[in-house]
């Protein structure tokens, strides 16, 4: 069974047909192959699927894509500048090694964000309490956590 | 080397624009024309007989384009998967080593195996075929401990193929010497652990698309490898039996691997092979809960160790047993880690005279045990620090007073477990390391916590680990089946800028950078004019690809090698610019200069020559500048270092927190430290999670994966771990041009030990079980009062 789904993505609006069983993650990748969202486990547990839709950092694999019909989403492809400058959250990722393999960044960064949206200069523990929906496998979370607190100082001087 | 515009340079990585952005390529990104989707059906039972497979109801399903089972696998005639280390037993005989089918032939041997094939036109109806493919089972009972393998009656997983569960009992070190040593001593400590399972859990899980050209009889495998020649060796030369240039193996990004992806799968094999079947693209991206069943996984040892001291507390002597879960077959490299890189270990930082190591390695039916970040060295440290730490504790000594006592304090050290380390200083590393974590302050901080009714406790790790892999000839002779070596090629382009291709693969460990500093270094040109090519078999030229800590040791060397060689050439070339002899031409931050004058040419002035020879010596030089080398190391590297926990425990809950860990490891010469550092970080983590957190679990009565999903299987999360005291001291490796020794494994070999030495310290307990959870230790400690 098909049904149709339109939202918008990182600010173009898309109408498309859909198995109803189709998961957001998979749309989102395989659809409309904005492949930066990854799929890093099947019980929403590790959050590399994390977009933001309609300002939440959301769990994409958590949630059929109809379910998103007349969202403002948000991936990974559509937070640096249209020139291509990074955001601060993905400069102090850089700037502060708080990434390795790459396949959890994107949904950390998009955690991260908004993190920091609701917590603005969030302590060591906050960063770590509220990180505990992203799992990685290769930072041990150390550089994750200075990228985070680097970014919110510079979010929020 | 002198002054050093790059190397040691906590140069940022240029790989993370990419990640950053979303616009990482990783093997399940790509998408090839007209591609279909595979799934396998797994076996759901842990050892059963296949008496018949009907795919009839699944081949009507809609979408349906194949469906393979082990009988077409075995009509098209498919090897077994190889296994790359043959170990020859005490007896003198070969390990057994029983066929490890690419698709179950006759029987399914462990929950996840692979019984059939199903390909679609898209994943929801390989998917949904899959459920319609009817095996009829004969569920046979089972065994998955390694403890349970050999006893009378135990299930026989290959039956008359490795009888007894067995596949090598084998032994290295002086058994006679050990037993003397043991007589005469005047204190014994023993200990019996459990190296608990792991599941390695890299976040990207395997994927693979395959496709097969009519047009020139060629296939391409993207997959997510650690080591892409490698996999096509294995593939066409022992199973597929396919022309080796017929086939191109792409690695692209990879989400991290630790060693689960070093091997050759079965769904590799099958999706090359059944490309050409169906002459499509067939796409298959395991599910989590796919990876957990079937990915190799880690450690799994039972061991007894006993250690003999005199009545100073000098070490006389080491004796271990250790039966090795090697899971229901072989995997690729499974045999060499409970023997070559593990009882190699165990002699540690210590100048222990005689040691004797047995290795049992038995089946079971459970998933195939492999490396795991670490492989055999968090298994040997892990022993030989809680026996030491429990030794120091038996003969009221300080543990790092009684580990300083024992040290191996001169070079080369030969150990009598059949290694020799070229260098180190562990009085370096364990000295800063007391600073660092300040020790000093210890028993004050205890009685604090005391007084807030929490338990502290400190304990220690210093652990070596053989990196580097390895001269071919030693490992050849100790059973590989392979070489060792790694290969570079360093193509210079007639402007100068530099691409460079390495055997060596990248899968977060940053080669992108810190191969440029390296040959930007070498070659006094900026980082931007080099590029690092990797994980293509048609671009690079041959590789070993990335394990054991071996990329720079082995990896960056061939490199060196290949710019050597470029630019030993570029001296001949500037000689005849120059109208000067070879012999006077010096090669110094870009520049090729006339000893003792100031004629000079720059760089990219010789490549363009070499490219345009007009004025160039084409009698006695070829034009071009493009250089290749293969380096085999002539030892292994050996990074060592003293690792130190502190830990508190809430007493009602049981709940472990740590409150100061500290790293100081010497890993030879450093190029990129913040590289190095993030290196640390991330073994320590997964090391910490073999302590506190992550158990692999198998029913032991019906061979279920108890643990299969991230809510069962406890990763270690953001807030189960604490920031880190990193630091190094070195001492450069001697042989290597770079003096580096090696940083990836170094934080998951030394961790475990030193958390449980600081649980076991709190707790005032001699041991308790991987993973230390808030149950287990809130039941010691309930057990303590009701005691």
């Amino acid at each position: 069974m098909t049904t149709k789904v339109s939202f918008t993505i990182n600010g173009k609006a898309v109408s498309h047909d859909v198995e109803e069983r189709t998961l957001l993650v998979n749309f989102i990748r395989d659809t409309l192959r904005l492949t930066g969202t990854h799929v890093g486990c099947d019980t929403a547990q590790c959050g590399a699927c994390t977009i933001h839709i309609d300002g939440r950092a959301v769990k994409s694999c958590n949630m059929l894509a109809m379910q998103a019909e007349g969202a403002q989403i948000t991936t990974i492809e559509g937070i640096a500048a249209a020139d291509g400058t990074l955001h601060p959250m993905q400069e102090a990722f850089r700037q502060n090694h708080g990434l390795q393999c790459g396949f959890c960044t994107p949904g950390m960064v998009m955690s991260a964000l908004d993190l920091v949206k609701n917590t603005p200069r969030p302590t060591e523990e906050q960063i770590r309490e509220q990180l505990d929906g992203n799992l990685c496998r290769c930072t041990g979370y150390h550089n994750i956590v200075k990228s985070v607190k680097a970014a919110s100082e510079a979010l929020n001087p | 080397m002198g002054d050093m515009k790059f190397i040691g340079q906590g140069v940022k990585r240029r790989e993370d624009y990419r990640f950053l952005t979303g616009s990482g390529n990783y093997t399940d990104d790509v998408d090839l024309p007209h591609q279909s989707y595979a799934t396998f059906v797994r076996s759901p039972h842990a050892h059963a007989k296949i008496k018949g497979i009907n795919k009839n109801r699944a081949l009507k399903a809609p979408g349906v384009i194949a469906i393979y089972t082990g009988e077409d696998i075995a009509a098209a005639k498919i090897n077994g998967l190889p296994c790359g280390w043959l170990i020859t037993g005490s007896d003198g005989q070969p390990m057994k080593e029983p066929p490890h089918p690419v698709l179950a032939q006759g029987k399914a041997r462990y929950v996840g195996d692979h019984v059939a094939m199903v390909i679609a036109e898209t994943q929801h109806q390989a998917r949904d075929a899959a459920e319609l493919v009817e095996v009829d089972y004969e569920v046979l009972p089972a065994v998955v401990r390694a403890e349970d393998a050999r006893k009378k009656g135990a299930p026989q997983v290959h039956d008359e193929l490795a009888p007894e569960n067995t596949c090598y009992v084998w032994g290295l070190g002086d058994k006679a010497a050990v037993d003397k040593a043991f007589a005469a001593a005047a204190h014994v400590t023993t200990l019996e652990f459990i190296n608990n399972r792991l599941i390695p859990n890299a976040i990207e899980p395997r994927a693979a698309n395959a496709v097969y050209s009519r047009a020139d009889e060629s296939y391409t495998l993207y997959v997510s490898s650690q080591n892409p020649h490698v996999e096509r060796l294995l593939m066409t030369a022992f199973v597929l039996g396919l022309p080796e240039h017929k086939v191109r193996v792409v690695a692209p990004d990879v989400g991290g691997g630790f060693g689960s992806k070093i091997y050759l799968y079965a769904e590799d094999v099958a999706l090359t092979w059944a490309s050409k079947q169906v002459n499509r693209a067939i796409k298959w991206t395991a599910d989590r809960s796919e990876s957990f069943v079937s990915d190799a996984h880690g450690r799994d040892h039972v061991s007894k160790a006993e250690l003999a001291l005199d009545k100073d507390g000098n070490f006389l002597a080491l004796r271990v047993a250790t039966t090795a879960n090697m899971g229901a077959y072989l995997s690729t490299f499974a045999s060499c880690i409970p023997t070559i890189l593990y009882a190699t270990l165990l002699a540690g930082q210590y100048k222990t005279p005689a040691i004797y190591a047995e290795v049992t390695a038995v089946f079971t039916n459970t998933a195939p045990v492999d490396a795991y970040r670490g492989a055999g060295r968090p298994e040997a440290t892990y022993l030989v620090e809680r026996i030491v730490e429990q030794a120091a504790r038996e003969l009221k000594m300080d543990p790092s007073a009684l580990r300083r006592k024992n040290f191996i304090t001169t070079f080369p050290y030969q150990t009598p477990v059949a290694l020799l380390y070229d260098i180190g200083n562990y009085e370096a590393t364990l000295a800063e390391g007391l600073k660092v974590a300040d020790v000093a302050g210890f028993a004050a901080r205890k009685m604090e916590a005391a007084k807030r009714g929490t338990l502290r406790g400190l304990g220690y790790a210093c652990y070596i680990e053989a990196c580097g892999l390895a001269p071919s000839n030693v490992a050849g002779a100790l059973g590989a089946r392979a070489g060792l070596f790694e290969a570079g090629e360093v193509r210079v382009h007639p402007t100068g800028k530099v691409s460079v291709f390495t055997g060596s693969h990248s899968h977060g460990q940053g080669h992108e950078t810190t191969f440029a500093q390296v040959v930007a270094e070498r070659l006094g040109i900026p980082m931007e004019d080099v590029d690092i090519v990797h994980g293509d078999t048609s671009k690079v030229l041959f590789g070993m690809g990335t394990y054991g800590s071996r990329s720079l040791s082995v990896g960056g060397t061939a490199i060196v090698k290949a710019v050597d060689k470029v630019i030993a050439k570029g001296k001949k070339i500037a000689a005849h610019l120059m109208e000067a002899s070879d012999t006077d031409i010096e090669f110094r931050d870009g520049v090729f200069r006339v000893a003792g004058t100031d004629k000079q040419v720059p760089f990219a002035s010789v490549a363009l020559t070499a490219y345009v020879p007009h004025n160039y010596p084409l009698d006695k030089l070829e034009p071009g500048l493009n250089e290749n080398a293969f380096y085999d190391p002539t030892n292994f590297t050996f990074p060592a270092g003293t690792h130190i926990c502190e830990v508190e425990i809430d007493k009602d809950t049981g709940v472990t927190r740590i409150v100061n860990f500290t790293a100081i490891d010497d890993f030879g010469k450093i190029v990129n430290p913040m590289i190095v550092e993030g290196q640390v970080h991330g073994g320590l983590t997964q090391g910490i999670g073999q302590a506190l957190t992550e158990g692999c679990y198998y029913d032991p009565d019906t061979g279920q994966l108890v643990t299969g999903t991230y809510m069962d299987y406890c990763m270690p999360r953001a807030d189960d771990v604490p920031s880190f005291k990193v630091g190094t001291k070195e001492t450069a490796c001697t042989h290597n041009p770079l003096g580096v020794k090696g940083c990836g494994e170094a934080g998951a070999i030394g961790a475990p030990a030193a958390v449980m030495n600081a649980i076991t310290d709190a707790l005032g307990v001699k041991d308790i079980a991987m993973p230390a959870t808030p149950q287990r230790i809130w039941r010691i400690i309930n057990d303590k009062v009701a005691a």
